[in-house]
C-alpha cells in the first residue's frame, strides 16, 4: 500500500454551525461600543483612557494568570477584553489608573480565574469588581464627586443620587428623552440609553444573549419601581426614570445575561431577570446605595444554580 | 463541513432532511474490483476458532456462521475465502474480516429456495439477518415483548441521505410483499409506513397506514416518531420494542419481500454517496464492497486528513481505512475534506445554554456535560437524564465551545452498559 493516505477518525456529528466563543465576544464588544463612544463623547479623553486601560489591563491580567498557572493562553477568545470593557463602562470617567488596574485584577483573577476560568465563574466578573471598588473606594466611585470639575449643559447631578437625597421632586423636571439620549451623568458607558438598547437588541437578534433575561429584568424593575412610586409619589421616582438612569439598561443587556452566571432554562431565566431587576430597585429606593444594581446582579448570580433546578422533564422521564 | 447559522436568528438551527432529488433516477451499479470483505462479529469470551477455512469456496447468498452462536454473514459473491483477519470495531466490538475473492462464474446458494414458499419467522431470521437494510428480525421473535406495530421507515434518519426515500418510491411492490409476509409470520396488528410529510397523499391502495414525518431534523428518529406521531413516549432507557413497536428500514422490508419472492437472499446494498463537491449520488453495490471501490467508481480521490463517514453528517461513523466494507446498514458514504470537517476543542462549557434549547429530549446538557467530563457517569444518569438522549448530535452541532458532547454521552452509555454487564453475574 504505497500511496495510502491517512484518514482522520472522529466522532459524530461532522458538522458544526460555526459558533465560536471569539465571535460571541466580538459581538458583545461591537454591541457595547456605541454606548462606550457616547461616554467618551460626553466625558472626553479621561473616559477614553479609563476604557482603554480597563480593556488592556484585563487582557494582561488574563495573560499573566495563564502564564503563572501554566495554562493555555486564553486571551484569544476575547472574554477578558469583554470583561475589561464592561467593567470600564461602569466606572466614572475620572477614576485613577491604579483603581482601574486593581478593578480588572479583581474581575479577571479573583472573580473568574480562581473559580476555574472561562465558563466557571459563579458571579459576573465585571459586577464583582465594581462592587468591591464601590465598597473600598466609595468616594472615588461616587459619580457626583468624580465629575465635579466637569461643566455640562444639562443638570449635572447623578439622577439616582439626587432622587435618593431629595425625593422625586429633585428629578421631576428631567426630560426622559434627555436621559434616553445620554444627556445625564453616570458611568462612562451606562448613560447612553438609546445606544445600550440598540446594542442589546442587536445581541438578542444575533442569538448571543437570551431575550428572556433582559425583558424580565426590565419588567421586574418597572413593576417594583411602579409599586414604590404608587405608594409614595413624593419620595420615589416613577418606573420610566428608573429604567433610563444608572446601570439599568446596561445591567439588563450586558451584566445580567452573562453566560456563565445566568440560568439557561425558560422559567428560571424569567425569575432570574425579575429578581435582579426588582432587587436593583429595592437597593435604590430603600438601600444604602444610590445605584446598587451590581449587588442585585450578584444576588441573582447567587441563586442561579438553585433556579436552574426548575427544568422541564426530559423525554421519557416520569419522575 | 461547517454549516454556518444565519446571521440573524435567536432560534434553533433549521436543519432539514434532504429530499430525494429529481435527477436521481436509478442507482449506479458498482462491482467490487477485488475481494469483498464481510465483518462477522466475534464473540467476546474465549478464543473462538472460525468454522471456515481459507480457500473454501462459497456461493452467492450462502450463510457463513463462523462461531456457531447464531451470528452469521451472507456471502454476496461466489468465490473462495481469501483471508480471515481480526478487525477491531468501535466500542469494544471485534469482528473477524472474511475476505472473499469473487470467481468469474456466479452460483446462487439454494438453501433459501428450498423453504421460501412457506415463509416463517424462523426462516426469515435464519437467512436475512445480514441482508440489505439489516432487518434485525430477532426483534420480532422475542416472546417477552411481542411486537404489535411494524414501522417501515421510508424516510432517512440523517441529513443528506435519501436511500430509504428512494427505496420507498422505487421498490413499493417488494415492500408490499415484505409487509404481507411479515404481517403473516410475525402476527403484526398494524403496519405504518413513514414518508416525508408532503408525500402522504401520493400512495394508492396499499397495505399499511401511511404517516408523514416533519422535515426538520431530528424528527425521523424512532423515539421522536414515537412521541410525535404515535403519542407514545418511550420511557428513558427503554426501547421502542418494549412498547410493541418495531422500526425497520424500507430497504429491509423490501429485502424480506424479495427474498421470499425469489428464493434468493438479496446481497446488494443501496446507498447515498456524498462526495467533497457536496453532490449526492445513489449507488448500489454488493455488501462487503470496499468503500474505496465505491469512491473510485465516482472518481473521488481521498487526501491526507480526509474523513470517510459511514452514514450521515450528524450520526455517522468515521472509519480509519478506505478498505472498510459496505455493511448491511450502510445507508450513506460521506467523504469530507480535511478543511471542511468540524473540529472539537478542549474548551470548557461556557454555560450559554444553546444545547439545552436545541435538545429534542429536553435534557440539561450544560450540567450533564460537566459530569461526563469528570467521568461521573452514574451521577449523570441518575440526576441528569443521560438515558433520555436520542443521540441526534444537535448539542455538539451548536456547541460554542465545540465540546464533543455526543461522544461523551455515547461513551458514558457504553461504559454504564459494560459495568452492568460485568456486575450482573454477581448480582
Amino acid at each position: 500500500m504505497p500511496d495510502r493516505k491517512k484518514l482522520v477518525v472522529a466522532f459524530a456529528p461532522f458538522w458544526h454551525n460555526g459558533n465560536r466563543i471569539t465571535d460571541r465576544s466580538l459581538q458583545i464588544i461591537l454591541a457595547a461600543l456605541p454606548a462606550a463612544l457616547i461616554g467618551v463623547y460626553r466625558f472626553g479623553t479621561p473616559a477614553l483612557g479609563v476604557l482603554a486601560l480597563a480593556v488592556s489591563s484585563a487582557v494582561l491580567w488574563e495573560l499573566a494568570f495563564n502564564r503563572v498557572a501554566k495554562r493555555p493562553v486564553s486571551v484569544g477568545d476575547g472574554t477578558a477584553a469583554v470583561i475589561g470593557l464592561l467593567f470600564g463602562m461602569m466606572l466614572p470617567a475620572t477614576l485613577p489608573w491604579w483603581a482601574v488596574v486593581t478593578g480588572t485584577f479583581l474581575a479577571i483573577v479573583v472573580a473568574r480565574q480562581i473559580y476555574g476560568g472561562v465558563g466557571a465563574n459563579t458571579f459576573n466578573p465585571a459586577a464583582v469588581a465594581v462592587a468591591i471598588l464601590m465598597l473600598a473606594w466609595k468616594q472615588r466611585m461616587d459619580v457626583d464627586a468624580a465629575l465635579v470639575n466637569y461643566a455640562f449643559d444639562f443638570p449635572a447631578a447623578f439622577p439616582l443620587a439626587a432622587v435618593k437625597a431629595f425625593g422625586n421632586s429633585a428629578v421631576k423636571d428631567l426630560s426622559l428623552m434627555d436621559l434616553f439620549l445620554g444627556r445625564q451623568v453616570g458611568g462612562i458607558g451606562t448613560i447612553g440609553g438609546a445606544a445600550l438598547l440598540a446594542g442589546g437588541v442587536y445581541l438578542v437578534l444575533r442569538g448571543v444573549i437570551r431575550w428572556e433575561i433582559p425583558v424580565s429584568f426590565l419588567a421586574g424593575m418597572a413593576v417594583t419601581a411602579g409599586i414604590f412610586h404608587a405608594a409614595d409619589p413624593a419620595r420615589f421616582a416613577p418606573p420610566a426614570f428608573h429604567l433610563l438612569t444608572g446601570f439599568s439598561l446596561f445591567g439588563a443587556f450586558f451584566l445580567a445575561p452573562e453566560d456563565s452566571s445566568s440560568p439557561v432554562n425558560f422559567i428560571p431565566m424569567l425569575i432570574y431577570g425579575a429578581v435582579v431587576g426588582s432587587i436593583a430597585v429595592l437597593i435604590r429606593n430603600i438601600g444604602v446605595f444610590a445605584e446598587g444594581l451590581v449587588f442585585a446582579v450578584l444576588v441573582g448570580n447567587l441563586i442561579q444554580p438553585l433556579l436552574d433546578k426548575i427544568r422541564p422533564k426530559a423525554l421519557g422521564k416520569v419522575s | 463541513m461547517t454549516k454556518s447559522k444565519p446571521l440573524w436568528g435567536m432560534g434553533r438551527p433549521r436543519l432539514e432532511y434532504t429530499q430525494l432529488p429529481a435527477r436521481i433516477e436509478r442507482p449506479e451499479p458498482i462491482r467490487p474490483a477485488g475481494p469483498v470483505t464481510l465483518l462477522h462479529l466475534r464473540p467476546a469470551e474465549g478464543k473462538a476458532i472460525p468454522a471456515v477455512k481459507i480457500g473454501e469456496t462459497v456461493k452467492t447468498g450462502q450463510k457463513l456462521a463462523l462461531y456457531g452462536n447464531g451470528d452469521y454473514v451472507t456471502s454476496p459473491v461466489t468465490g473462495a475465502i481469501a483471508a480471515l483477519a481480526p478487525f477491531p470495531g468501535s466500542f469494544d466490538r471485534n469482528y473477524t474480516a472474511v475476505a472473499i475473492a469473487p470467481a468469474p462464474q456466479e452460483v446462487f446458494d439454494d438453501a433459501l429456495s428450498a423453504v421460501h414458499r412457506t415463509p416463517s419467522l424462523a426462516a426469515a431470521a435464519d437467512f436475512l439477518a445480514a441482508g440489505p437494510g439489516a432487518p434485525g428480525l430477532h426483534r420480532l421473535t422475542a416472546a417477552e415483548r411481542p411486537i404489535r406495530t411494524l414501522v417501515v421507515c421510508g424516510v432517512d434518519q440523517d441529513l443528506l441521505v435519501f436511500t430509504q426515500q428512494y427505496v420507498l418510491g422505487a421498490r413499493m411492490p417488494d415492500i408490499q410483499k415484505g409487509i404481507r409476509i411479515l404481517k403473516q409470520i410475525a402476527g403484526l396488528e398494524e403496519v405504518v409506513i413513514l414518508t416525508r410529510k408532503e408525500a402522504v397523499q401520493g400512495f394508492g391502495h396499499i397495505v399499511g397506514r401511511v404517516m408523514g414525518v416533519e422535515h426538520g431534523y431530528p424528527s425521523a428518529l424512532p423515539p421522536l416518531v414515537m412521541a410525535g406521531l404515535f403519542g407514545r413516549v418511550v420511557p428513558a432507557g427503554r426501547t421502542c420494542e418494549d412498547l410493541g413497536f418495531c422500526f425497520m428500514s424500507a430497504e429491509a422490508v423490501a429485502s424480506v419481500g424479495t427474498a421470499f419472492g425469489t428464493g434468493r437472499v438479496p446481497v446488494n446494498k443501496l446507498m447515498t454517496v456524498i462526495l467533497k463537491d457536496g453532490l449526492a449520488r445513489l449507488a448500489e453495490a454488493p455488501i462487503g464492497t470496499p468503500v474505496a471501490d465505491v469512491l473510485k467508481h465516482f472518481g473521488a480521490a481521498t487526501a491526507e486528513g480526509d474523513r470517510i463517514v459511514i452514514g450521515g453528517p450528524m450520526r455517522g461513523t468515521a472509519v480509519y481505512t478506505p478498505d472498510h466494507p459496505v455493511q448491511p446498514d450502510t445507508d450513506a458514504i460521506l467523504l469530507l475534506d480535511a478543511a471542511a470537517a468540524a473540529h472539537v476543542s478542549d474548551y470548557p462549557c461556557i454555560n450559554c445554554g444553546e444545547c439545552v434549547r436545541v435538545c429534542p429530549a429536553r435534557m440539561q446538557i450544560n450540567l450533564l456535560v460537566r459530569y461526563l467530563e469528570a467521568g461521573k457517569f452514574e451521577e449523570a444518569e441518575e440526576s441528569y437524564d443521560l438515558d433520555a438522549c436520542v443521540e441526534c448530535g444537535l448539542c455538539s452541532y451548536v456547541c460554542v465551545s465545540k465540546i464533543p458532547i455526543l461522544q461523551y454521552i455515547t461513551l458514558a452509555k457504553h461504559e454504564l452498559a459494560r459495568m452492568r454487564r460485568a456486575e450482573s453475574p454477581n448480582a
